[in-house]
């Protein structure tokens, strides 16, 4: 069956060559390298739940009265892109699971996307000749952010409306031509009619295409060039050891995505995410409170809530508040993220090419540095909480900003010189505990586990025999 | 002849796939009956779960693990493959640079094609001009709640604050307004006549980023922005006294008709809500 399929194909495409390489590519096993793999899968459930939910959200302004099952809301004057969230959630079978697994999975997406961007940071995994796939990396990274704030502002509730107002008053606050800009976006002063069908257009069409197209250059360019792997016994600059693509890392994977999807639909149906008919319907004088964004966002906030009062003001002209932390912030934030390659290399003047990872011991100003911008992020983070945190510590919120005002000056470069010493601590003990191998033991493995025999790590003759049998190239 | 292990195997993931079936099962039955969210979750869950936890245990247990070995590929390419890119790329060249006025001319065109690409870009939203440099409040406007009520000065109650909008453009975003009565003991804020009866009118918008200046603490007479907490005195007329708002809250002037409603005495004087690059200077 299979050949003749095969046949069939080969006979059209000549495929063979290629599908038996593919088949054969071998794959390194390392836990951390699924951590991309988590990322696409969850891209993968934002993108069945989301076709999901395309088919009842209805992305207009349009006056409406609801008249739903959800009593709270009863004749409440609500836009059709709130009242269709509503009947989505309260009226539409399952669907209240599907929004809220695709809430969650996006949550998930751009935290896997984090994590495995901080293993590509701390393991060198950018350096030549990976400078490209970073870069597609990172402009992925944008784009699921962007693609986050514009699904997350389509229900049209009070608290995504904030947003979007804050939104445009960030794009307001860009020199010169800010005015134009916030004008085209929403299509004139806010709450300018035109926004939600434009996001609703971004979010489920223009984004996505870009995020797929390259996904699939990222993928490609990871296919053509190998994985990376850490070094270790057998592995060199010029091979790839692990388990091939067919059978044991497809079916892996494919385990993989189900499990993704297994906890995302689990958190969609046990786990309330983002509950809309709480907000109520966007007014434009009406603010919740206490009004914190989605995790992802809790940098910008944060840095918006805690930057003193600083404007520019020359020649009869502004830059407002906002530029700093919802322009520059982000403008630098991202420029560094695609610039860093080239600046490590510029300054360690390694240019060569590599395919073993760094241990983050090894290199531990890149660590030090990975750390301290982290630091940075995660005090903005948890300041964008900071009525919360005035509230639980019965303080008042100025006591709580001042101190996130200094924390965010003090704690980057403390823990980042403590990752410094620790680094270099770990380098010194890992010298020693080389230092304490018998010489005999790193020269003649072999012989030197046979002669300790029954007395080294307590393994019996025929357990080693199969580790080693297996151990033996078969590629 | 099976090993004792690979019978171990087995057992657990036949163990998982029929918990995935008998959840799949169950899903379709809750479903038919109405459905339940978190039924549906859970029981999704464990379907998927048991799809996931067999397909890795087959994997980990029954299949060929680690230690292939394949060679990497020597990128870049050799030496005399680039040289023949190079070559084969101005050898395709030549007879385009020997016309360079023909390039050029449809370099030319290129560009002013790309800028008549732009247009479309104008047409997706509205001419900004002075929109943001005024309100729809003009003298002798009444001041409605979010409801459509009119406003008298004792619907305005102390230690309260109460959004109103211009009676005509009830939805006007830019013009939502604060009426707040500042307590008797305190001086009123602001031009002499534009307070009256002890109330006094402030823009709702923030300076900073636009939120809704929502919250007022009475004790302190003070407004409070939900969003980035920036605080404004009502004393000192709305001056920012912490957070990152840069600017006071612009001051309406406000009077009483004839009939006794609040009105408007004209428009803001200044932009309201956050600044902007053209912004006219105080």
């Amino acid at each position: 069956m299979i050949n003749r399929i095969s046949r069939w194909v080969d006979d059209r495409l000549g495929a063979a060559s290629f599908t038996r390489h593919a088949l054969n590519k071998v794959f390194p096993d390392h836990w951390s390298f699924m951590l991309g793999e988590v990322a696409l899968y969850s891209f993968v459930v934002l993108l069945l739940t989301g076709v999901f939910l395309t088919f009842f959200f209805d992305p207009s302004l349009a006056k409406t009265t609801y008249e739903g099952s959800y009593e709270a809301m009863k004749g409440v004057e609500m836009s059709e892109a709130f009242r269709s969230t509503l009947e989505l959630s309260f009226d539409v079978r399952a669907g209240l699971v599907m929004r809220q697994a695709h809430h969650w999975a996006a949550i998930v997406f751009i935290a896997a996307l984090v994590i495995h961007l901080l293993r590509v940071f701390f393991t060198g995994a950018f350096r030549r000749p990976r400078e490209l796939n970073w870069i597609v990396g990172v402009t992925l990274f944008i784009l699921a952010f962007f693609n986050g704030f514009t699904g997350y502002s389509l229900p049209d509730d009070l608290l995504s409306g904030t947003g979007l107002r804050i939104a445009y008053s960030i794009a307001l606050s860009v020199p010169l031509v800010g005015t134009w800009l916030a004008f085209l976006i929403f299509g004139g002063e806010f709450p300018a009619h035109e926004i939600i069908p434009r996001l609703f257009v971004t979010h489920v069409m223009i984004v996505p295409g870009l995020i797929l197209g390259l996904l699939g250059v990222h993928l490609a360019i990871i296919w053509r060039q190998k994985h990376t792997d850490f070094p270790g016994p057998g592995r060199t600059e010029s091979n790839v050891v692990g388990s091939k693509l067919w059978p044991t890392y497809a079916v892996n994977s494919l385990g993989l995505f189900f499990a993704v999807f297994a906890v995302l639909i689990a958190m969609g149906g046990l786990l309330q995410i983002n509950p809309v008919w709480l907000y109520g319907p966007f007014h434009p004088d009406q603010v919740p409170s206490p009004a914190q964004p989605d995790w992802w966002l809790g940098w910008t906030e944060g840095a918006l809530r805690i930057i003193p009062p600083w404007e520019i003001r020359a020649f009869g002209y502004e830059i407002p508040n906002p530029f700093f932390a919802g322009v520059l912030l982000p403008g630098i934030t991202f420029g560094l993220l695609y610039l860093w390659p080239f600046l490590e290399a510029r300054v360690t003047k390694d240019r060569a090419t590599h395919h073993l990872l760094d241990r983050a011991r090894d290199r531990p100003v890149r660590t030090a540095l990975g750390v301290t911008t982290l630091t940075f992020y995660v005090v903005l983070q948890v300041a964008a909480s900071n009525d919360l945190i005035a509230h639980e510590l019965g303080v008042s919120v100025a006591a709580v900003t001042r101190v996130f005002q200094v924390l965010v000056i003090v704690l980057p470069p403390v823990f980042g010189y403590l990752t410094y010493r620790l680094m270099k601590g770990l380098q010194v003990s890992r010298a020693e505990r080389f230092a304490t191998v018998p010489a005999e033991a790193v020269l003649h493995p072999k012989r030197y586990a046979a002669a300790s025999d029954g007395h080294g790590d307590g393994e019996t003759g025929e357990e080693r025999e199969e580790r080693e049998s297996e151990q033996a190239p078969a590629g | 002849m099976k090993t004792a292990t690979e019978r171990d195997g087995t057992g657990a993931i036949v163990a998982a796939l029929v918990v995935a079936t008998l959840s799949a099962i169950a899903v379709t039955v809750v479903y038919a009956f109405g459905g339940q969210p978190q039924l549906e979750g859970a029981l999704l869950g464990l379907a998927l779960g048991g799809v996931a936890l067999a397909l890795i245990l087959f994997a980990r247990r029954l299949l060929p693990h680690g230690h292939f070995v394949q060679v990497r590929d020597e990128h870049p390419e050799a030496a005399a493959e680039r040289a023949g890119v190079a070559s084969a790329f101005q050898a395709g060249a030549e007879p385009i640079e020997r016309r360079s006025l023909l390039a050029k001319m449809f370099g030319v065109s290129v560009a002013a094609l790309g800028l008549a690409a732009l247009f479309p870009i104008r047409s997706l939203g509205t001419r900004p001009g002075r929109t943001l440099a005024h309100t729809e409040w003009k003298r002798g406007t009444r001041v409605v709640t979010p409801d459509g009520e009119t406003v008298r000065l004792e619907d305005v109650e102390v230690d309260t604050v109460l959004t109103v909008f211009p009676e005509d453009h009830p939805d006007a975003a830019d013009s939502q307004t604060l009426l707040i009565r500042v307590p008797p003991n305190v001086d009123m804020p602001g031009p002499a006549g534009w307070t009256v009866g002890g109330v006094v009118a402030f823009s709702k918008i923030c300076t900073h980023a636009g939120c809704p200046v929502g919250l007022y603490q009475a004790s302190t007479q003070e407004l409070f922005c939900p969003c980035h907490q920036s605080t404004f005195s009502v004393p000192e007329g709305a001056k920012p006294t912490f957070g990152p708002a840069t600017r006071r809250l612009p001051q309406l002037p406000i009077g009483v008709d004839a009939e006794g409603f609040v009105v408007a005495l004209g428009d803001f004087e200044e932009p309201v809500g956050p600044g902007y690059w053209g912004r006219p200077s105080d």
